[in-house]
């Protein structure tokens, strides 16, 4: 993979990818030594995300320095996001973004010279889940004639929006069911209709539920809906209990990118379909194999041949 | 002497911008920001048959010759479009528009929550597709209402 940061899934490959996931599968067992500061800074709380790529970068050898919550920091006095990441490169190596409004990442990334990684900007994308996603799907479904279902908040589901871009490398076809209210964005249709890629919408799981060997579940949020009732029958529809999976495939890999309110019932998780905590577990080896990859490209670069 | 030199008379100086689709008129006026209120001279002939466009519109702006970036915008709702720049009655520079590859800080993006509205250091950046633009930084996409997002 040679790219100077990752800021979207669609800039991805399939070899790019293939190669994430592959340094991801050996580096538990062969940690590559990387002494290098990796740069947190996440102007929402996240702290799923924070810690996993904490974990990751320290476990390849390296530390952390964390810019805090955004109330404590100099965000709070004005500072623009081009200011902090140009103060903040200074201390690491990569940096690690997440920001409230879309395009954050790519600007920022205008900024520096250190790799960055979008870990999520607003409703836009966040790739380093969709890679952890593809390795999940890879060593429990493979990823070769496969059908996923991806349901729920698709419309400002950035976890989605990754994920449905990257599937569109690999010979997947993609079901998305949402209310009608909550589907696919224009952009993200428009790419992946330019990407030829087969793609279905429904409003109903449980016509297509039989046909999937994955089914990617993601939160629907209570303030997408302008009163309770219209949200508790559409959260009720959509959610995954034991008895909805009597439908589905005895293989069924359940994926869900976390945390979880109530569309997975607590009583699907020892099912051996559930697969969301391995899936969260994943984060720690696909970053590690991502910064291992980034940093080693900016090393490269640094003698004077950039990508 | 040509149908719509009848219909929309000879300036002295100014721009012409002719072979514009027909009834997108109004919509190169406000790329221009021209709302009348400005009190500049402008001639508009709408709809006049065209033998290459089926039916064409024509602006005419007196004392005014266009910038690249408005001819750029231009060039996202008419791409047959010809700017005549005319100095003393004459047609000194005669171009036709060409559709940039992208689009700098000339348009808003639509999208409220676009890191391009806030207060950064950077002017808007859209890719032009066969079809709209498409924001450099968002994704989001722009197709009808181009005009509306003048800056
Ligand atoms: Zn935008």
């Amino acid at each position: 993979m040679r790219h100077d940061h990752l800021i979207t899934a669609t800039q991805l490959s399939r070899d790019d990818i293939e190669a994430v996931l592959d340094r991801a599968a050996e580096i538990a067992d062969d940690p590559p030594e990387r002494e290098a500061v990796l740069g947190l800074l996440f102007f929402e709380p996240s702290t799923r995300t924070k810690m996993s790529f904490d974990a990751a970068m320290k476990r390849l050898g390296g530390t952390t320095v964390d810019m805090g919550s955004v109330d404590s920091s100099s965000v709070k006095k004005g500072e623009t996001l081009a200011d902090t990441v140009r103060v903040v490169e200074g201390y690491a190596d990569a940096l690690v973004l997440r920001h409230p409004s879309e395009g954050a990442a790519e600007m920022a990334s205008r900024f520096v010279d250190v790799p960055l990684v979008n870990a999520g900007d607003g409703a836009g994308q966040h790739p380093s889940q969709t890679l952890l996603d593809l390795y999940t799907i890879r060593e429990n479904a493979g990823l070769d004639d496969l059908t996923v279902g991806i349901v729920g908040d698709l419309k400002y589901g950035r976890t989605v929006h990754s994920l449905a871009s990257a599937l569109t490398n690999f010979d997947a076809r993609q079901h998305f069911i949402s209310p009608e209210s909550l589907q696919l964005p224009r952009s993200v249709r428009f790419d992946l209709h330019q990407e030829g890629a087969q793609v279905r919408e429904h409003t109903d799981l449980d016509g297509i539920l039989p046909e999937l060997d994955v089914l990617y579940v993601t939160r629907i949020q209570r303030e997408r809906f302008p009163d309770e009732n219209e949200y508790r029958q559409v959260a009720g529809q959509y959610r995954i209990t034991p008895e909805t999976l009597d439908a589905a495939k005895d293989d069924l890999v359940v994926m869900h990118p976390l945390p979880r309110v109530d569309e997975i019932s607590s009583d699907v998780d020892d099912l051996p379909q559930a697969t969301y905590f391995e899936q969260a577990h994943n984060g720690v080896p696909v970053r590690m194999a991502l910064l291992d990859m980034l940093l080693e490209n900016a090393e490269d670069g640094a003698g004077g041949v950039s990508s | 002497m040509s149908d719509h030199q009848l219909r929309v008379s000879k300036i002295r100086s100014g721009t012409v911008i002719d072979h514009v689709p027909g009834g997108q008129a109004l919509r190169v006026l406000a790329i221009l920001g021209i709302d009348g209120t400005g009190g500049e001279t402008v001639s508009v002939a709408m709809n006049v048959p065209s033998d290459d466009m089926g039916a064409k519109d024509i602006v005419k702006v007196e004392d005014r010759e266009l910038s690249q970036a408005e001819v750029d915008v231009i060039s996202l709702i008419a791409p047959e479009a010809t700017i005549n720049i005319v100095r003393e009655f004459d047609v000194v520079e005669k171009n036709r528009v060409v559709r940039p590859e992208e689009v700098h800080g000339v348009l808003q993006c639509p999208n409220a929550n676009c890191i391009t509205t806030e207060a950064e250091p950077v002017e808007s950046e859209f890719t032009v597709l066969r079809e709209g633009v498409r924001c450099v930084y968002c994704d989001t996409l722009l197709r009808e209402d181009i005009a509306q997002y003048i800056q």
